[in-house]
């Protein structure tokens, strides 16, 4: 099923959570809103879900307009936070409830929680209950509660945002087999830019109550389309400088960057990702930078290393492949010379390139 | 447990105990010991005509009937109260939930007399209520509508922090699921409550058998009507026959213990999927 978002607002009092949002969700697809707090993400995902009512727009679940249904005419499955498991309940009654509250035969109940249980690999666990989960567990027996009454969306708010690192991990690839199994429509929200790269195949990103871009994770890491899409996908280094025919000018040293040719020198801000970066003992180019190592961390599938230009008084951040950062031995200390390879350029006033 | 040696916030486990076995001792066990002395004055047969003669039997009859309605209303208005104190925001909220733990404070012979004055024909509620045949002065509904007075902020104190911990989304969660508001409250919200109703049910029960001074004022005292236990006690102690007002106290006491200990037991049971 598609969801059409069309012109939705919402406002909680004085602050505007939502301004006039429009997004198409395709059939069977898996979306990630992505954005940092008070962007608005999750109140958009209550608003489809049916748990919160726009002030103005509506939603479509294939060309049927539900803005005017409650939430439990949806036919949507949520997942919580924070699971909102029924607490007095076991593991098979909370999974049943939906179930039961259409007052299905236990017959056809029996069945479909047994098979839900084993989808979410909780064999054998339908007695126990919620308090006798692990983290992951429990969040597993919401997902499979909201699907035991096939839903026709499935929306996740922040589903994983309460699990440590390593259950985190097993599970997006976990959900995203799901999905692939299931097909069911899916809406999750995140603020991390890692998991929605993952997990997802298309991702929105939002700001302040508006979509600054939406795209495949492919397009929106390789195309940011805002200063703020580029700052929000990871450590990105910020230099602040003029541009004139062909090259930015920082102080002290400049950078080539061929799409602007105008003799006309402007304001404009450089973003440079840390892992297109290179670092050597020798100067590259002309114009590679010389810098200071401050901090190396070797944890991790990149060494990330912190450097700091004494003439240009910044500091850098940069990823450097194991292999690399071996060849070099960096030490804090050591003078070593930075050359982007990758610079994007953002004008101040939306000026099209 | 014994043998645990453990670094915890308060002193060892044998002071602990010892302290906490020193002044049950003082405060509980001594008493009571005394009360069984006294009984033990008492041939069976003696101590069997003091405690089991009609009038006594009427009295314990209204004791535990009178308490346990009283109770159980408390629940149903307890849990209104607490719901619309948590639940909803309004001008003066705050000072209607101070106003909760009143009966704790006030003396409950002045809610006994209070009480008395507006049920009888004259009083404000009186005229309109005595007239329709319901009398509530000297009568056994006075002694439960002060015996609900004085339970009531038992019951509305134990259920509001267990309102107010239950997170809004387990009743989104139910409307996700496709609950409507009546399926929503039976199967997911009472029960979640069960554990708390029932402490508050508990309390207010105890607080109903062991309470004196507003009932004496409103109910009468008339034997075999609105005659309850305690006073019963007393008319014993004022005709000097302290051994009978005793063994009418100590069958009082293991009532009462016996209904808590099961009151309790039902709430452990209820409380089984948070261990």
């Amino acid at each position: 099923m598609s969801i059409s978002i069309c012109n939705i607002s919402k406002q909680f009092g004085d602050f505007v959570a939502l301004k006039d949002v429009s997004l198409e969700v395709p059939s069977g697809s898996l979306l990630a809103l992505l954005g940092p707090s008070g962007s608005g993400k999750t109140t958009l995902l209550r608003i489809i879900a049916g748990l919160e009512q726009a002030d103005s727009g509506h939603i479509k679940v294939q060309d049927e307009d539900v803005s005017q249904l409650s939430a439990r005419d949806r036919e949507v499955g949520f997942v919580f936070q924070h699971y909102a498991l029924f607490k007095h309940m076991s593991v098979f009654e909370n999974i049943a409830f939906g179930m039961r509250v259409r007052h299905l035969k236990d017959a056809e109940v029996r069945p479909r929680v047994n098979e839900l249980l084993h989808l979410v690999r909780l064999e054998g666990l339908g007695n126990r209950y919620p308090s006798e989960l692990s983290g992951g567990q429990r969040q597993r027996v919401a997902l499979a509660r909201a699907l035991a009454v096939k839903p026709r969306l499935l929306l996740l708010d922040e589903p994983f945002g309460a699990l440590d690192a390593k259950v985190r991990q097993e599970l997006r690839t976990w959900l995203r087999n799901l999905h692939e199994e299931m097909h069911v429509t899916t809406v999750f929200v995140t603020h991390d830019q890692e998991e929605a790269f993952e997990v997802a195949d298309r991702v929105v990103v939002m700001k302040q109550g508006h979509i600054e871009q939406a795209g495949t994770p492919q397009d929106v890491f390789d195309h940011p389309a805002t200063p703020f899409v580029m700052d929000f996908l990871g450590h990105v280094n910020v230099f602040h400088g003029r541009l004139e025919a062909g090259q930015m000018h920082l102080p002290g040293f400049a950078m080539e960057y061929p799409e602007y040719q105008h003799a006309t020198s402007r304001d404009a801000t450089a973003y440079v990702r840390p892992h297109e970066v290179e670092l050597d003992r020798t100067p590259q180019l002309e114009t590679s930078l010389p810098v200071r190592v401050v901090h190396v961390n070797p944890a991790g599938p990149v060494t990330r290393v912190r450097l700091v230009s004494d003439a240009f008084g910044a500091a850098i951040n940069v990823d450097l492949s194991p292999g690399r950062y071996r060849e070099l031995a960096l030490r804090p200390g050591d003078q070593v010379f930075a050359t982007p390879k990758r610079l994007r350029v953002f004008l101040p006033d939306d000026y099209v390139i | 447990m014994w043998l645990s040696k453990s670094h915890r916030v308060l002193p060892g486990f044998h002071v602990g105990l010892g302290y906490t076995v020193t002044i049950l001792t003082l405060l509980l066990i001594l008493p009571l010991v005394a009360c069984l002395l006294k009984v033990a004055t008492l041939t069976p047969t003696q101590f069997f005509a003091a405690v089991w003669t009609e009038r006594a039997r009427a009295t314990y009859l209204l004791s535990f009937g009178a308490s346990l309605v009283a109770a159980v209303i408390n629940v149903a208005i307890g849990l209104l109260l607490a719901w619309v104190l948590v639940r909803y925001e309004f001008w003066g909220r705050r000072f209607l939930d101070s106003l909760i733990d009143l009966p704790f404070a006030l003396p409950t012979a002045v809610a006994g007399l209070v009480f008395s004055s507006l049920l009888v024909e004259k009083g404000w509620y009186g005229q309109v209520l005595v007239p329709l045949g319901i009398k509530g002065a000297y009568s056994q509904l006075g002694i439960i509508i002060v015996l609900v007075f004085v339970g009531l902020p038992f019951v509305v104190r134990t259920v509001q922090p267990v309102l107010e911990s239950l997170e809004g989304d387990t009743e989104e969660a139910a409307a996700m699921l496709g609950a409507n508001r009546w399926q929503t409250m039976w199967r997911v919200l009472l029960p979640a409550l069960q554990p708390s109703l029932m402490t508050g049910f508990a309390l207010s029960f105890a607080r109903g058998l062991g309470e004196y001074g507003s009932v004496i004022f409103i109910s009468g005292n008339m034997p075999f009507k609105t005659e309850i236990a305690p006073v019963l006690i007393v008319a014993r102690l004022e005709q000097f026959a302290y051994a009978e007002a005793t063994a009418i106290a100590v069958v009082l006491m293991a009532m009462s213990l016996v209904s808590l200990a099961l009151v309790n037991w039902l709430e452990r049971r209820s409380r089984r999927y948070a261990p």
